[in-house]
Protein backbone atom coordinates (compact mmCIF):
# COMPACT_ATOMS: atom_id res chain seq x y z
CA UNK A 1 0.00 0.00 0.00
CA UNK A 2 1.30 3.41 -0.92
CA UNK A 3 1.10 6.07 1.77
CA UNK A 4 0.41 9.61 0.61
CA UNK A 5 1.51 12.80 2.35
CA UNK A 6 -1.97 13.38 3.77
CA UNK A 7 -1.84 10.01 5.54
CA UNK A 8 1.70 10.72 6.76
CA UNK A 9 0.53 14.06 8.15
CA UNK A 10 -2.42 12.40 9.90
CA UNK A 11 -0.22 9.68 11.45
CA UNK A 12 2.30 12.24 12.68
CA UNK A 13 -0.54 14.17 14.26
CA UNK A 14 -1.93 11.05 15.95
CA UNK A 15 1.55 10.21 17.25
CA UNK A 16 1.99 13.78 18.53
CA UNK A 17 5.25 14.24 16.63
CA UNK A 18 5.74 17.49 14.73
CA UNK A 19 6.83 16.81 11.17
CA UNK A 20 7.53 19.81 8.96
CA UNK A 21 5.50 19.99 5.76
CA UNK A 22 8.56 19.58 3.53
CA UNK A 23 9.59 16.38 5.37
CA UNK A 24 6.27 14.63 4.75
CA UNK A 25 6.94 13.22 1.26
CA UNK A 26 10.12 11.43 2.40
CA UNK A 27 8.32 10.13 5.48
CA UNK A 28 5.45 8.86 3.34
CA UNK A 29 7.97 7.03 1.16
CA UNK A 30 9.57 5.35 4.18
CA UNK A 31 6.17 4.27 5.46
CA UNK A 32 5.34 2.84 2.05
CA UNK A 33 8.54 0.78 2.05
CA UNK A 34 7.89 -0.57 5.54
CA UNK A 35 4.22 -1.30 4.88
CA UNK A 36 5.13 -2.95 1.60
CA UNK A 37 7.35 -5.28 3.59
CA UNK A 38 4.66 -5.91 6.20
CA UNK A 39 2.08 -6.75 3.56
CA UNK A 40 3.68 -10.17 3.04
CA UNK A 41 1.51 -11.14 5.99
CA UNK A 42 -1.50 -11.14 3.66
CA UNK A 43 -0.16 -14.37 2.12
CA UNK A 44 -0.68 -16.27 5.37
CA UNK A 45 -3.86 -18.24 5.91
CA UNK A 46 -4.99 -17.15 9.37
CA UNK A 47 -8.54 -18.49 9.22
CA UNK A 48 -9.58 -19.79 12.61
CA UNK A 49 -6.31 -18.73 14.28
CA UNK A 50 -6.55 -16.85 17.55
CA UNK A 51 -4.45 -13.70 17.85
CA UNK A 52 -1.76 -14.16 20.49
CA UNK A 53 -2.39 -12.34 23.74
CA UNK A 54 0.23 -13.93 25.99
CA UNK A 55 3.33 -15.69 24.75
CA UNK A 56 3.74 -17.80 27.88
CA UNK A 57 0.35 -19.11 28.88
CA UNK A 58 0.12 -18.29 32.55
CA UNK A 59 -2.38 -16.87 34.92
CA UNK A 60 -1.09 -13.53 36.10
CA UNK A 61 -0.20 -13.49 39.78
CA UNK A 62 -2.57 -11.66 42.04
CA UNK A 63 -1.85 -9.94 45.29
CA UNK A 64 -3.97 -8.58 48.09
CA UNK A 65 -5.70 -5.35 47.11
CA UNK A 66 -3.86 -3.15 49.58
CA UNK A 67 -1.69 -0.08 49.28
CA UNK A 68 1.97 -1.11 49.09
CA UNK A 69 3.59 2.10 47.95
CA UNK A 70 3.01 5.82 47.83
CA UNK A 71 3.64 9.11 49.61
CA UNK A 72 6.61 9.83 47.39
CA UNK A 73 5.65 13.19 45.95
CA UNK A 74 9.21 14.54 45.93
CA UNK A 75 10.58 11.46 44.16
CA UNK A 76 7.76 11.50 41.62
CA UNK A 77 8.30 15.17 40.76
CA UNK A 78 12.10 15.00 40.88
CA UNK A 79 12.63 14.59 37.12
CA UNK A 80 9.81 16.84 35.95
CA UNK A 81 10.79 19.59 33.49
CA UNK A 82 8.44 21.96 35.34
CA UNK A 83 7.09 21.13 38.80
CA UNK A 84 5.48 23.77 41.00
CA UNK A 85 3.92 23.59 44.44
CA UNK A 86 3.76 19.83 44.34
CA UNK A 87 2.25 19.59 40.85
CA UNK A 88 3.40 18.94 37.29
CA UNK A 89 3.01 22.23 35.43
CA UNK A 90 1.84 22.24 31.80
CA UNK A 91 0.90 24.93 29.29
CA UNK A 92 -2.69 25.98 28.72
CA UNK A 93 -4.91 22.93 28.09
CA UNK A 94 -8.35 24.50 27.56
CA UNK A 95 -8.99 27.24 25.02
CA UNK B 1 48.31 -10.49 37.99
CA UNK B 2 48.36 -8.48 34.80
CA UNK B 3 45.50 -7.46 32.55
CA UNK B 4 42.87 -8.14 35.17
CA UNK B 5 40.22 -6.67 32.88
CA UNK B 6 40.78 -9.58 30.48
CA UNK B 7 39.58 -12.17 32.99
CA UNK B 8 36.30 -13.99 32.62
CA UNK B 9 33.76 -13.88 35.44
CA UNK B 10 34.67 -17.43 36.48
CA UNK B 11 38.39 -16.62 36.46
CA UNK B 12 37.91 -13.40 38.40
CA UNK B 13 35.68 -15.15 40.92
CA UNK B 14 38.29 -17.86 41.47
CA UNK B 15 41.13 -15.34 41.77
CA UNK B 16 39.14 -13.36 44.33
CA UNK B 17 38.36 -16.53 46.30
CA UNK B 18 42.04 -17.49 46.37
CA UNK B 19 43.05 -14.00 47.41
CA UNK B 20 45.15 -13.54 44.26
CA UNK B 21 43.49 -10.23 43.51
CA UNK B 22 40.93 -7.81 44.87
CA UNK B 23 37.79 -6.31 43.47
CA UNK B 24 39.43 -2.90 43.80
CA UNK B 25 42.26 -4.05 41.52
CA UNK B 26 39.82 -5.63 39.05
CA UNK B 27 37.66 -2.52 39.05
CA UNK B 28 40.62 -0.17 38.62
CA UNK B 29 41.83 -2.25 35.65
CA UNK B 30 38.40 -2.02 34.01
CA UNK B 31 38.03 1.70 34.73
CA UNK B 32 41.47 2.31 33.16
CA UNK B 33 40.42 0.31 30.09
CA UNK B 34 37.20 2.34 29.87
CA UNK B 35 39.15 5.60 30.13
CA UNK B 36 41.18 4.38 27.13
CA UNK B 37 38.13 3.25 25.11
CA UNK B 38 38.49 6.16 22.69
CA UNK B 39 36.46 5.72 19.53
CA UNK B 40 34.78 2.52 20.76
CA UNK B 41 32.36 4.76 22.68
CA UNK B 42 31.05 1.68 24.46
CA UNK B 43 30.60 3.10 27.97
CA UNK B 44 28.65 6.36 27.83
CA UNK B 45 28.05 7.19 31.51
CA UNK B 46 30.94 6.19 33.74
CA UNK B 47 30.24 5.55 37.42
CA UNK B 48 33.77 5.21 38.89
CA UNK B 49 32.79 6.41 42.36
CA UNK B 50 29.93 3.95 42.67
CA UNK B 51 32.19 1.22 41.24
CA UNK B 52 34.99 1.82 43.74
CA UNK B 53 32.52 1.98 46.62
CA UNK B 54 30.98 -1.36 45.58
CA UNK B 55 34.42 -2.91 45.01
CA UNK B 56 35.64 -1.88 48.45
CA UNK B 57 32.45 -3.24 50.01
CA UNK B 58 32.96 -6.58 48.24
CA UNK B 59 36.60 -6.78 49.36
CA UNK B 60 35.62 -5.86 52.93
CA UNK B 61 32.99 -8.58 52.99
CA UNK B 62 35.46 -11.21 51.85
CA UNK B 63 35.00 -14.05 49.37
CA UNK B 64 34.34 -17.07 51.52
CA UNK B 65 30.63 -17.90 50.95
CA UNK B 66 30.28 -14.68 48.96
CA UNK B 67 27.37 -14.30 46.55
CA UNK B 68 27.88 -15.29 42.92
CA UNK B 69 29.05 -11.99 41.45
CA UNK B 70 30.88 -10.60 44.46
CA UNK B 71 33.38 -7.98 43.35
CA UNK B 72 32.82 -8.58 39.61
CA UNK B 73 32.80 -5.33 37.54
CA UNK B 74 30.01 -5.15 34.96
CA UNK B 75 28.73 -2.84 32.23
CA UNK B 76 25.02 -1.99 32.41
CA UNK B 77 23.05 -1.16 29.27
CA UNK B 78 21.66 2.37 29.39
CA UNK B 79 18.14 0.89 29.38
CA UNK B 80 18.26 -0.23 33.04
CA UNK B 81 17.18 2.22 35.73
CA UNK B 82 19.78 2.68 38.46
CA UNK B 83 18.90 5.11 41.21
CA UNK B 84 20.69 8.44 40.82
CA UNK B 85 22.58 7.32 37.70
CA UNK B 86 21.86 8.76 34.24
CA UNK B 87 19.44 6.44 32.45
CA UNK B 88 18.80 7.77 29.03
CA UNK B 89 18.05 4.79 26.75
CA UNK B 90 20.48 6.58 24.40
CA UNK B 91 17.72 9.09 23.69
CA UNK B 92 17.70 12.86 23.70
CA UNK B 93 14.26 12.79 25.26
CA UNK B 94 15.64 11.29 28.50
CA UNK B 95 18.68 13.54 28.72
CA UNK B 96 19.43 14.23 32.35
CA UNK B 97 16.94 11.63 33.63
CA UNK B 98 18.14 10.13 36.90
CA UNK B 99 15.70 7.48 38.15
CA UNK B 100 14.52 7.48 41.72
CA UNK B 101 14.50 3.67 41.78
CA UNK B 102 16.46 0.62 40.61
CA UNK B 103 15.47 -2.00 38.06
CA UNK B 104 14.96 -5.46 39.52
CA UNK B 105 17.82 -6.83 37.42
CA UNK B 106 20.37 -4.32 38.72
CA UNK B 107 19.04 -4.78 42.25
CA UNK B 108 19.63 -8.52 41.93
CA UNK B 109 23.10 -8.00 40.47
CA UNK B 110 24.02 -5.65 43.30
CA UNK B 111 22.59 -8.06 45.89
CA UNK B 112 24.88 -10.65 44.32
CA UNK B 113 27.83 -8.37 44.94
CA UNK B 114 28.36 -7.01 41.42
CA UNK B 115 30.22 -3.77 40.75
CA UNK B 116 28.76 -1.30 38.23
CA UNK B 117 31.33 0.39 35.99
CA UNK B 118 28.90 2.51 34.01
CA UNK B 119 26.16 2.62 31.42
CA UNK B 120 26.78 1.16 27.98
CA UNK B 121 25.87 2.56 24.58
CA UNK B 122 22.89 1.23 22.58
CA UNK B 123 20.46 2.09 19.83
CA UNK B 124 17.92 4.61 21.06
CA UNK B 125 15.17 2.83 23.03
CA UNK B 126 16.73 -0.46 21.83
CA UNK B 127 15.49 0.16 18.29
CA UNK B 128 18.25 -0.76 15.90
CA UNK B 129 20.74 -3.38 14.79
CA UNK B 130 23.93 -1.32 14.55
CA UNK B 131 24.17 1.05 17.53
CA UNK B 132 24.20 3.88 14.99
CA UNK B 133 20.90 5.30 16.25
CA UNK B 134 22.22 6.67 19.53
CA UNK B 135 22.15 10.11 21.10
CA UNK B 136 25.75 9.41 22.19
CA UNK B 137 26.92 8.70 18.65
CA UNK B 138 27.72 5.20 17.42
CA UNK B 139 29.58 2.58 19.40
CA UNK B 140 32.34 0.90 17.41
CA UNK B 141 33.28 -2.77 17.20
CA UNK B 142 36.76 -3.58 18.59
CA UNK B 143 37.12 -6.04 15.70
CA UNK B 144 38.75 -4.32 12.74
CA UNK B 145 40.25 -5.87 9.62
CA UNK B 146 40.70 -2.92 7.26
CA UNK B 147 40.26 0.85 7.21
CA UNK B 148 36.60 0.66 8.04
CA UNK B 149 35.11 1.05 11.48
CA UNK B 150 32.58 -1.71 12.01
CA UNK B 151 29.39 -1.63 14.02
CA UNK B 152 29.18 -3.87 17.09
CA UNK B 153 25.58 -4.63 16.13
CA UNK B 154 22.63 -3.51 18.15
CA UNK B 155 20.80 -2.61 20.04
CA UNK B 156 23.09 -3.77 22.90
CA UNK B 157 26.16 -2.70 20.90
CA UNK B 158 27.96 -0.88 23.72
CA UNK B 159 27.71 -3.89 26.03
CA UNK B 160 29.02 -6.20 23.30
CA UNK B 161 31.85 -3.85 22.39
CA UNK B 162 32.79 -3.41 26.06
CA UNK B 163 32.88 -7.17 26.71
CA UNK B 164 34.85 -7.94 23.53
CA UNK B 165 37.35 -5.13 24.21
CA UNK B 166 37.80 -6.20 27.86
CA UNK B 167 36.48 -2.90 29.22
CA UNK B 168 34.46 -4.98 31.69
CA UNK B 169 34.31 -8.56 32.91
CA UNK B 170 30.70 -8.99 31.82
CA UNK B 171 27.68 -6.90 30.86
CA UNK B 172 23.91 -6.96 30.53
CA UNK B 173 21.74 -6.25 27.55
CA UNK B 174 18.15 -6.64 26.42
CA UNK B 175 16.78 -8.56 23.46
CA UNK B 176 13.49 -7.63 21.78
CA UNK B 177 14.27 -8.92 18.28
CA UNK B 178 17.90 -10.01 18.53
CA UNK B 179 19.52 -7.17 20.45
CA UNK B 180 21.68 -9.43 22.64
CA UNK B 181 22.46 -12.23 20.19
CA UNK B 182 23.28 -10.20 17.05
CA UNK B 183 25.83 -7.95 18.84
CA UNK B 184 27.30 -11.03 20.55
CA UNK B 185 27.77 -12.65 17.14
CA UNK B 186 29.33 -9.48 15.68
CA UNK B 187 31.87 -9.22 18.52
CA UNK B 188 32.84 -12.85 19.19
CA UNK B 189 31.08 -12.92 22.56
CA UNK B 190 28.31 -14.96 24.18
CA UNK B 191 24.81 -13.74 24.97
CA UNK B 192 21.51 -15.31 25.92
CA UNK B 193 17.98 -14.07 25.57
CA UNK B 194 16.08 -16.04 28.22
CA UNK B 195 12.53 -17.38 28.04
CA UNK B 196 9.99 -14.55 28.18
CA UNK B 197 9.18 -14.13 31.87
CA UNK B 198 12.44 -15.56 33.21
CA UNK B 199 13.89 -12.15 34.04
CA UNK B 200 11.88 -9.26 35.49
CA UNK B 201 11.34 -6.29 33.20
CA UNK B 202 10.67 -3.91 36.11
CA UNK B 203 12.76 -0.77 35.78
CA UNK B 204 13.89 -1.50 32.24
CA UNK B 205 12.88 1.26 29.82
CA UNK B 206 10.17 -0.46 27.74
CA UNK B 207 10.32 -0.89 23.98
CA UNK B 208 7.92 -3.74 23.09
CA UNK B 209 6.71 -5.28 26.32
CA UNK B 210 5.56 -8.65 24.96
CA UNK B 211 8.99 -9.23 23.39
CA UNK B 212 11.53 -7.54 25.71
CA UNK B 213 13.79 -9.71 27.87
CA UNK B 214 17.06 -8.86 29.60
CA UNK B 215 20.05 -11.18 29.59
CA UNK B 216 23.79 -11.42 30.18
CA UNK B 217 26.52 -10.68 27.60
CA UNK B 218 29.81 -12.30 28.47
CA UNK B 219 33.09 -13.79 27.29
CA UNK B 220 32.10 -17.44 27.83
CA UNK B 221 29.05 -19.67 28.16
CA UNK B 222 29.98 -20.35 31.80
CA UNK B 223 29.92 -16.63 32.55
CA UNK B 224 26.51 -16.33 30.91
CA UNK B 225 25.24 -19.17 33.11
CA UNK B 226 26.62 -17.51 36.26
CA UNK B 227 25.00 -14.17 35.45
CA UNK B 228 21.68 -15.60 34.30
CA UNK B 229 21.27 -17.44 37.60
CA UNK B 230 21.77 -14.15 39.43
CA UNK B 231 19.40 -12.14 37.20
CA UNK B 232 16.44 -14.55 37.00
CA UNK B 233 13.42 -15.08 39.17
CA UNK B 234 9.90 -14.02 39.91
CA UNK B 235 9.21 -10.40 40.76
CA UNK B 236 5.91 -9.08 42.11
CA UNK B 237 6.63 -5.84 40.25
CA UNK B 238 6.46 -7.52 36.83
CA UNK B 239 3.21 -9.43 36.47
CA UNK B 240 4.60 -11.29 33.43
CA UNK B 241 7.62 -12.61 35.31
CA UNK B 242 7.15 -16.31 35.93
CA UNK B 243 6.96 -17.87 39.37
CA UNK B 244 9.15 -20.80 38.34
CA UNK B 245 12.17 -22.08 40.25
CA UNK B 246 15.51 -20.84 38.93
CA UNK B 247 18.05 -23.65 38.55
CA UNK B 248 21.78 -23.16 39.05
CA UNK B 249 22.60 -22.74 35.39
CA UNK B 250 26.33 -23.11 35.93
CA UNK B 251 25.84 -26.49 37.62
CA UNK B 252 24.10 -27.67 34.43
CA UNK B 253 27.27 -27.25 32.37
CA UNK B 254 28.47 -30.83 32.12
CA UNK B 255 29.29 -30.71 28.42
CA UNK B 256 27.55 -34.07 28.05
CA UNK B 257 25.00 -33.83 25.26
CA UNK B 258 24.79 -37.50 24.35
CA UNK B 259 21.30 -38.44 23.26
CA UNK B 260 20.19 -34.85 22.67
CA UNK B 261 18.38 -34.11 19.42
CA UNK B 262 19.33 -30.96 17.53
CA UNK B 263 17.04 -29.61 14.82
CA UNK B 264 18.30 -27.83 11.70
CA UNK B 265 15.48 -25.65 10.34
CA UNK B 266 15.41 -25.81 6.56
CA UNK B 267 13.64 -22.46 6.18
CA UNK B 268 16.71 -20.69 7.64
CA UNK B 269 18.78 -21.74 4.64
CA UNK B 270 17.86 -18.58 2.76
CA UNK B 271 18.59 -18.08 -0.92
CA UNK B 272 21.92 -16.36 -1.19
CA UNK B 273 22.91 -17.09 2.42
CA UNK B 274 26.54 -16.06 3.03
CA UNK B 275 28.56 -19.16 2.07
CA UNK B 276 30.91 -18.92 5.04
CA UNK B 277 27.99 -18.71 7.45
CA UNK B 278 26.32 -21.69 5.75
CA UNK B 279 29.59 -23.62 6.05
CA UNK B 280 30.01 -22.75 9.69
CA UNK B 281 26.45 -23.82 10.37
CA UNK B 282 27.17 -27.25 8.84
CA UNK B 283 30.35 -27.47 10.88
CA UNK B 284 28.47 -26.62 14.06
CA UNK B 285 25.99 -29.42 13.33
CA UNK B 286 28.90 -31.83 12.79
CA UNK B 287 30.46 -30.81 16.09
CA UNK B 288 27.24 -31.45 17.99
CA UNK B 289 26.89 -34.81 16.21
CA UNK B 290 30.48 -35.71 17.12
CA UNK B 291 29.65 -34.84 20.74
CA UNK B 292 26.91 -37.47 20.70
CA UNK B 293 23.83 -35.51 19.67
CA UNK B 294 21.45 -36.61 16.96
CA UNK B 295 21.02 -33.99 14.24
CA UNK B 296 17.74 -33.89 12.33
CA UNK B 297 16.17 -31.64 9.71
CA UNK B 298 13.14 -29.74 10.95
CA UNK B 299 10.66 -27.34 9.41
CA UNK B 300 9.45 -24.01 10.77
CA UNK B 301 7.11 -23.13 7.91
CA UNK B 302 6.18 -19.59 8.99
CA UNK B 303 9.77 -18.38 9.43
CA UNK B 304 9.50 -16.02 6.48
CA UNK B 305 6.68 -14.12 8.15
CA UNK B 306 8.42 -13.54 11.48
CA UNK B 307 10.17 -10.34 10.47
CA UNK B 308 7.08 -8.65 8.97
CA UNK B 309 5.00 -9.73 11.99
CA UNK B 310 7.66 -8.31 14.28
CA UNK B 311 7.63 -5.00 12.43
CA UNK B 312 3.92 -4.69 13.13
CA UNK B 313 3.86 -5.89 16.74
CA UNK B 314 7.03 -4.18 18.02
CA UNK B 315 6.20 -0.70 16.63
CA UNK B 316 2.59 -1.04 17.83
CA UNK B 317 3.74 -1.74 21.37
CA UNK B 318 6.43 0.94 21.10
CA UNK B 319 3.91 3.59 20.02
CA UNK B 320 1.96 2.83 23.17
CA UNK B 321 4.95 2.51 25.53
CA UNK B 322 6.63 5.66 24.27
CA UNK B 323 3.49 7.77 24.64
CA UNK B 324 4.75 8.46 28.18
CA UNK B 325 7.47 10.75 26.82
CA UNK B 326 5.29 13.83 26.72
CA UNK B 327 7.46 16.51 28.27
CA UNK B 328 5.46 16.50 31.50
CA UNK B 329 6.76 14.00 34.02
CA UNK B 330 10.40 13.44 33.09
CA UNK B 331 12.93 14.11 30.40
CA UNK B 332 13.07 16.79 27.76
CA UNK B 333 10.49 19.51 27.19
CA UNK B 334 10.76 21.73 24.12
CA UNK B 335 10.99 25.50 24.46
CA UNK B 336 7.55 26.76 23.56
CA UNK B 337 6.52 29.79 21.57
CA UNK B 338 4.02 32.40 22.67
CA UNK B 339 0.54 30.97 22.47
CA UNK B 340 1.69 27.33 22.26
CA UNK B 341 -0.70 25.02 24.09
CA UNK B 342 -0.32 21.48 25.32
CA UNK B 343 -0.53 19.85 21.87
CA UNK B 344 2.31 22.01 20.57
CA UNK B 345 4.27 21.04 23.65
CA UNK B 346 3.78 17.32 22.96
CA UNK B 347 4.54 17.61 19.27
CA UNK B 348 7.62 19.80 19.57
CA UNK B 349 8.99 17.87 22.55
CA UNK B 350 8.69 14.52 20.80
CA UNK B 351 10.05 15.84 17.49
CA UNK B 352 13.12 17.25 19.25
CA UNK B 353 13.65 14.41 21.71
CA UNK B 354 13.23 11.29 19.58
CA UNK B 355 15.70 10.29 16.88
CA UNK B 356 14.65 9.43 13.33
CA UNK B 357 14.32 5.65 13.75
CA UNK B 358 12.31 5.96 16.95
CA UNK B 359 9.96 8.49 15.34
CA UNK B 360 9.58 6.16 12.38
CA UNK B 361 8.66 3.17 14.55
CA UNK B 362 6.26 5.17 16.72
CA UNK B 363 4.47 6.39 13.61
CA UNK B 364 4.36 2.96 11.99
CA UNK B 365 2.94 1.62 15.25
CA UNK B 366 0.40 4.42 15.37
CA UNK B 367 -0.64 3.63 11.81
CA UNK B 368 -1.09 -0.13 12.30
CA UNK B 369 -3.17 0.49 15.42
CA UNK B 370 -5.32 3.22 13.88
CA UNK B 371 -9.00 2.77 13.15
CA UNK B 372 -9.55 0.84 9.95
CA UNK B 373 -6.10 -0.80 9.94
CA UNK B 374 -6.07 -2.53 13.31
CA UNK B 375 -7.51 -5.79 11.99
CA UNK B 376 -5.62 -5.78 8.73
CA UNK B 377 -2.22 -5.24 10.34
CA UNK B 378 -2.11 -5.65 14.09
CA UNK B 379 -4.57 -8.50 14.56
CA UNK B 380 -3.25 -10.33 11.51
CA UNK B 381 0.29 -10.04 12.86
CA UNK B 382 -0.80 -11.44 16.21
CA UNK B 383 -2.42 -14.40 14.45
CA UNK B 384 0.77 -15.02 12.50
CA UNK B 385 2.61 -14.87 15.81
CA UNK B 386 0.41 -17.70 17.07
CA UNK B 387 1.39 -19.74 13.99
CA UNK B 388 5.10 -19.01 14.47
CA UNK B 389 4.93 -20.21 18.06
CA UNK B 390 3.03 -23.30 16.95
CA UNK B 391 5.82 -24.11 14.47
CA UNK B 392 8.30 -24.29 17.34
CA UNK B 393 5.90 -26.27 19.53
CA UNK B 394 5.50 -28.87 16.79
CA UNK B 395 9.27 -29.21 16.40
CA UNK B 396 9.85 -29.59 20.14
CA UNK B 397 6.93 -32.04 20.40
CA UNK B 398 8.66 -34.21 17.80
CA UNK B 399 11.52 -34.79 20.25
CA UNK B 400 13.91 -31.98 19.33
CA UNK B 401 15.79 -30.54 22.32
CA UNK B 402 17.29 -27.47 20.65
CA UNK B 403 17.52 -25.83 17.24
CA UNK B 404 20.80 -24.77 15.65
CA UNK B 405 20.90 -21.80 13.25
CA UNK B 406 23.17 -18.93 12.32
CA UNK B 407 22.78 -15.87 14.52
CA UNK B 408 23.14 -13.30 11.73
CA UNK B 409 23.04 -13.33 7.94
CA UNK B 410 26.45 -11.56 7.72
CA UNK B 411 29.50 -10.63 9.79
CA UNK B 412 29.73 -7.12 11.28
CA UNK B 413 29.22 -4.39 8.66
CA UNK B 414 30.77 -0.94 8.45
CA UNK B 415 29.28 2.12 10.07
CA UNK B 416 27.08 3.90 7.55
CA UNK B 417 27.06 0.95 5.13
CA UNK B 418 23.45 -0.01 5.58
CA UNK B 419 21.44 2.83 4.19
CA UNK B 420 19.20 4.86 6.41
CA UNK B 421 17.00 5.57 3.42
CA UNK B 422 15.74 1.98 3.31
CA UNK B 423 14.96 0.90 6.87
CA UNK B 424 13.93 -2.57 5.70
CA UNK B 425 17.56 -3.38 4.78
CA UNK B 426 18.58 -2.84 8.40
CA UNK B 427 15.62 -4.86 9.66
CA UNK B 428 16.83 -7.91 7.70
CA UNK B 429 19.69 -8.26 10.21
CA UNK B 430 17.19 -9.76 12.62
CA UNK B 431 15.92 -12.43 10.24
CA UNK B 432 17.33 -15.38 12.26
CA UNK B 433 16.90 -13.91 15.73
CA UNK B 434 13.43 -12.42 15.75
CA UNK B 435 11.47 -15.67 15.41
CA UNK B 436 12.11 -16.80 18.95
CA UNK B 437 11.19 -13.42 20.47
CA UNK B 438 7.77 -13.86 18.87
CA UNK B 439 7.58 -17.37 20.32
CA UNK B 440 8.89 -16.31 23.75
CA UNK B 441 11.74 -18.84 23.58
CA UNK B 442 15.30 -18.71 24.91
CA UNK B 443 18.20 -18.38 22.47
CA UNK B 444 21.94 -18.18 22.97
CA UNK B 445 24.59 -16.99 20.53
CA UNK B 446 28.02 -18.62 20.68
CA UNK B 447 31.07 -17.47 18.70
CA UNK B 448 31.79 -20.23 16.22
CA UNK B 449 34.70 -19.06 14.10
CA UNK B 450 36.22 -16.31 11.99
CA UNK B 451 35.39 -15.53 8.39
CA UNK B 452 38.05 -15.23 5.67
CA UNK B 453 38.65 -11.59 6.66
CA UNK B 454 39.09 -12.49 10.31
CA UNK B 455 35.73 -11.31 11.63
CA UNK B 456 33.81 -13.40 14.17
CA UNK B 457 30.64 -15.27 13.26
CA UNK B 458 28.09 -16.67 15.66
CA UNK B 459 25.83 -19.68 15.84
CA UNK B 460 22.56 -19.61 17.69
CA UNK B 461 20.90 -22.34 19.71
CA UNK B 462 17.17 -22.02 20.37
CA UNK B 463 15.68 -23.93 23.29
CA UNK B 464 12.40 -24.96 24.82
CA UNK B 465 10.65 -22.59 27.22
CA UNK B 466 12.24 -22.66 30.70
CA UNK B 467 14.95 -25.07 29.53
CA UNK B 468 17.84 -22.59 29.60
CA UNK B 469 19.91 -25.04 31.66
CA UNK B 470 19.78 -27.67 28.93
CA UNK B 471 20.27 -25.01 26.26
CA UNK B 472 23.35 -23.55 27.94
CA UNK B 473 24.81 -27.03 28.34
CA UNK B 474 24.49 -27.63 24.60
CA UNK B 475 26.03 -24.18 23.99
CA UNK B 476 28.85 -25.13 26.37
CA UNK B 477 29.54 -28.27 24.37
CA UNK B 478 29.54 -26.29 21.12
CA UNK B 479 31.84 -23.66 22.62
CA UNK B 480 34.27 -26.41 23.65
CA UNK B 481 34.18 -27.97 20.19
CA UNK B 482 34.74 -24.74 18.28
CA UNK B 483 37.66 -23.83 20.53
CA UNK B 484 37.04 -20.17 19.69
CA UNK B 485 39.61 -18.06 21.56
CA UNK B 486 40.29 -15.20 19.11
CA UNK B 487 40.32 -11.69 20.52
CA UNK B 488 40.45 -8.34 18.72
CA UNK B 489 43.89 -6.71 18.62
CA UNK B 490 43.91 -3.37 20.42
CA UNK B 491 43.93 -0.50 17.89
CA UNK B 492 41.65 2.03 19.59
Amino acid sequence: MSIDTDTARRVAKLARIKVEEDALPALAQEFSAILGFIEQLEEVDVDGIEPMTSVTPQRLKRRDDVVTDGSQQQAVLKNAPDAREGFFAVPKVVE
Amino acid sequence: MTDLNKLTIAEARDALKKGETTSVALTEACLAAIDAQGVLNAVVHKTPELAMEQAKAADARGYADAPALSGIPLGIKDLFCVKGVDTQAASGILKGFKPEYDSTVTTKLFENGAVMLGKTNMDEFAMGSSNEHSAYGPSVNPWKVDDRQLTPGGSSGGSASAVAADLCIGAIGTDTGGSIRQPAAFTGTVGIRPTYGRVSRYGIVAYASSLDQAGPMTKTVRDTAIMLTAMSGHDMRDSTSADIAVPDFEAALTGDIKGKTIGIPREYRLDGLNAEIAGLWDKGADMLRDAGAKVVDVSLPHTKYALPAYYVIAPAEASSNLARYDGVRFGHRATLGAGDGINEMYEKTRAEGFGAEVQRRIMVGTYVLSAGFYDAYYNRARKVRTLIKRDFENVFASGVDAILAPTTPSPAFGIGEVSDADPVQMYLNDVFTVTLNLAGLPGVSVPAGLDANGLPLGLQLIGKPWEEADLLNIAYSLEGSTGFVAKPQKWW
